[in-house]
């Protein structure tokens, strides 16, 4: 008997309508764990490094977590991978909502697609039984529309339905794949959908789940859950009110947006606006928020209440999630919550990332105001700010005229534009469109995380260190007081020393080493989280979490029956990252992609951003080029990647980590 | 008559504060599986959230009886502005729906407040106080316990009914 996986994963040939229940290796969960950990494994097995995003081998694969469908809190992750039509480099993006359980529930760790369906259809998994349905009447349908009418048609509420929407069908570069209250949106997964010609995937399971010590297991969730009553009961004092608690940031709860509207740049990551949170705008915002929300809603077994049921005027019934209320009104430049409620519904109707996409759509406004794109260009287009950005939008879902240069995103449109175009790109790395944070000193934790993980979005690999030097000793001390979750209790010292202005501040302090060794940390949280499917608000991404390096083991031991130790899982998902980076490497990744955007901060220090960056690379065992050492692999076993390297020639003979 | 305690059990839903995390069902088939907490699967829960999103509907309802007929007529509730079906709030296991029968067999399930445990799971695992459970004593008149006679005399009228039992019994009686 398989324990918390079920040993099974769903393959589909699109092409010829072939559905296999094949069973997985029961050594890739010592391996590997599940979820990210074996997505990586599969891709590095069966796509090689010339296989192009919407080339027939690419393969899309929707995973669960290993601990998804567990009693535990939260472990609600759907992960997608597939190579990125935008960075061309192994993406993966995930959901939350319901998807990734009820997957678990019909037998299925994973659902692997591979070619191209003929015409487009949706899949349903309802057991042991799936079919290939034709989705012709969903055409153009959308993405959140589409679950609701799959469910009426199967006459089975219960399904859970990730769905593309127009943006997806026309293969938009920011295409997400969207699902309940969620949605898997970088890096396009919705356009690879797309192309692969699959409108919705709707599941049902009612299969048991097992747990290998289930008493055991019950018994260190206790604990849990009492830290999780704590911590609701004692939000962290000194941070910020969004940093304050745990889940993902309570968006729909706060209504003070201060800090997001004051401190992130508006229009395309351009302008902050110092004084924007004015008592008015206070006022407006909490009215129209609370009129909005009809319902704080959750993710499968979670506790925490992050995602909203909106009904706002005329729009119909939609949920909301995170900090899409923000990101297009910032975009627009617009001041009134109004429309943040109003195009984010049409936005996920069409299903695009809600990050990306309103910097696609103010890049293209400062091109036309710059007199790089044309009255020609915008012809129909209203004046107004408001009526800008949505016809722009529905142009860019539709590839229509300048939107089907647009909806290749930020990067490849400023290419394509030409002309001077290529400046406005400026808040990209890898390709991918970065949050709207543009800032003064350099800070070199975060120069690491957004120079080097394969996340490529900054909000997935930070998390458990504090993001800035807290003034006061005294506050500095009651916090380092009762930190349970740290790895090594030397982050405890490093901590107390850092200030922010004058000596031991940044850009300086962290020094490389410490940096090295609080990014390496947090990473690894990162991994655990999208190998289990866990929510990574209830871990790597929030301070003090209820989960953390020390619980982990526990849980994945008792529910695998395999025994495992902190150091054990350290290893476990080391391997994967490697192997992901490998991955990366082999399909022409190097030291010269991993660049923060030029202006991300004022103050820069190139020299020292090399030497961080050298550090960083020694300590994680690569050599100058970012690429792991033999040494390192065959550390993790992966001399097979080694010799793959080797054989292309991208590990060269002799380098090692000591050459950086 | 003579009078005896009883302890009456009440979980209160406030369907409101539900956010539809489903934590009470994978609690609820987690505890009831053998051994203890070996396996989960919703679909054995013995409490479940109805759930349409969009409508705002998210209502927990806990599995009661079996019963061997559906209903003649499906009634529809207006609550709030919101149009409910009378089977969301129904908590019979019935041959109208696979709810509250257990996957494989069909054989029913019920709510049994989690005999031997303090608290009903689904109320200690529920963290938004959707659920709360009350303990309160009431004195009952003492139920007169059949014997094995009336027993058998039940199960044959449910069998064949009062009237054709009677008739048998006044027949059986002239005989004598």
């Amino acid at each position: 008997m398989r324990y918390a996986e079920t040993g099974y994963n769903l393959e589909i040939d699109l092409a010829t309508g072939k559905i296999e229940r094949v069973e997985t290796d029961p050594n890739l969960l010592g391996q590997h764990l599940g979820g990210l950990g074996t997505n990586v494994k599969l891709m590095w097995d069966r796509v090689p490094p010339e296989t192009k995003a919407f080339d027939p081998e690419n393969l899309l694969i929707f995973s669960n977590g290993l601990l998804c469908g567990t009693p535990a809190f939260s472990m609600n992750r759907t992960v997608l991978s597939f190579v990125s039509p935008q960075s061309d480099l192994l993406a993966y993006p995930m959901m939350g909502g319901f998807w990734a359980t009820e997957l678990k529930f019909a037998g299925y760790d994973k659902v692997i697609f591979r070619n191209k369906s003929p015409k487009l259809v949706y899949i349903y998994i309802n057991n042991d039984k799936v079919e290939i349905r034709d989705a012709a009447h969903l055409k153009g349908k959308g993405a959140v529309e589409t679950q609701e009418l799959i469910r009426e048609e199967l006459k089975e509420p219960r399904a859970q339905v990730a769905a593309i929407g127009l943006a997806g069908e026309n293969r938009v570069f920011t295409a997400s794949i969207e699902q309940g209250r969620s949605s898997a949106s970088r890096l396009g997964g919705g356009a690879v959908m797309g192309d692969k010609n699959i409108k919705a995937v709707a599941v049902r399971g009612t299969k048991d789940v097992n747990l290998a010590r289930g008493a055991e297991f019950m018994a260190h969730m206790k604990d849990i859950t009492k830290y999780i009553h704590y911590r609701n009961n004692n939000p962290l004092p000194g941070v910020m009110t969004i940093l304050s608690g745990i889940g993902s940031p309570q968006e729909m709860k706060h209504t003070d947006e201060k800090w997001h509207t004051e401190s992130f740049a508006w229009g395309n990551a351009r302008k902050r606006r110092k004084d924007f949170w004015t008592k008015d705008i206070e006022k407006s915002w909490k009215e129209t928020q609370d009129n909005a929300i009809k319902r704080f809603v959750s993710c499968f077994n979670c506790p925490q209440q992050c995602g909203g049921l909106i009904t706002h005027g005329d729009v119909s019934s939609y949920m909301m999630k995170c900090f899409s209320k923000l990101t297009y009104l910032m975009g627009a430049y617009v001041d009134d919550l109004d429309f943040g409620f109003r195009i984010a519904k049409r936005a996920f109707e069409y299903g695009v990332d809600s990050f990306s996409t309103p910097q696609i759509l103010a890049f293209a406004v400062e091109l036309y105001e710059a007199g790089i794109l044309t009255d020609k260009d915008f012809e129909g287009c209203p004046t107004d700010k408001e009526g800008r950005f949505v016809w722009l939008l529905d142009r860019l879902v539709r590839r229509e005229g300048i939107g089907d240069v647009l909806a290749d995103g930020t990067y490849w449109a400023a290419r394509k534009i030409g002309n001077g175009a290529e400046a406005y790109d400026h808040n990209t790395v890898k390709k991918h469109e970065q949050m709207n944070i543009k800032l003064g000193m350099l800070d070199p934790l975060y120069y690491l995380m957004y120079a080097t993980n394969e996340k490529i979005s900054i909000t997935q690999i930070e998390g458990n260190w504090p993001q800035g030097a807290f003034p006061s000793r005294e506050d500095r001390e009651a916090f380092v007081a009762d930190w349970p979750q740290l790895p090594d209790d030397k982050f405890k010292q490093y901590f107390l020393d850092w200030n922010p202005r004058g000596e031991n501040s940044n850009p300086y302090y962290p020094t490389p080493q410490m940096c090295s060794e609080i990014v390496d940390w947090m990473e690894m949280l990162h991994n655990v989280d999208d190998a289990i499917g866990l929510c990574a608000g209830m871990g790597s991404f929030c301070l003090k979490p209820p989960y953390h390096i020390h619980n982990y083991p526990k849980l994945i031991s008792a529910a695998t029956g395999m025994d495992l130790d902190e150091e054990g899982l350290k290893k476990i998902v080391s391997r994967s990252r490697n192997l992901h980076r490998a991955f990366n490497n082999r399909r022409g990744m190097t030291r010269a992609d991993e660049k923060p955007p030029e202006d991300h901060w004022k103050h820069r220090f190139p020299e020292y951003e090399e030497q961080l960056l050298s550090t960083y690379y020694t300590y994680k065992g690569w050599n100058h080029d970012g690429v792991p050492t033999r040494e390192k692999l065959m550390e993790l076993d992966l001399g097979y990647v080694a010799d793959d390297l080797e054989k292309r020639g991208i590990l060269k003979d002799g380098q090692n980590k000591e050459d950086n | 008559m003579a009078k005896i305690k009883k302890i009456i059990k009440t979980i209160t839903v406030d369907a409101d504060k539900c956010n539809g995390c489903r934590s009470c069902e994978v609690i609820c088939s987690a505890f009831h599986s053998t051994p203890k907490y070996s396996t989960i699967n919703t679909a054995r829960a013995r409490i479940h959230v109805t759930t349409h999103r969009l409508k705002n509907i998210w209502l927990p309802v806990f599995a009661g009886d079996y019963v061997p007929a559906e209903c003649g007529c499906r009634d529809k509730y207006l609550l709030d502005g919101k149009e409910y079906s009378e089977c969301s709030f129904c908590r019979a296991a019935c041959p109208s729906r696979d709810l509250f029968k257990e996957p494989d067999s069909g054989l029913p399930l019920k709510c049994d407040m989690c005999e031997g445990e303090a608290t009903p799971l689904c109320v200690e695992w529920c963290l938004n106080d959707v659920l709360t459970y009350q303990e309160r004593e009431e004195e009952v008149e003492e139920p007169v316990m059949m014997g094995d006679l009336e027993k058998g005399l039940e199960s044959l009228v449910a069998r064949f009914g009062l009237d054709k039992l009677t008739g048998s019994l006044t027949r059986l009686s002239r005989k004598d």
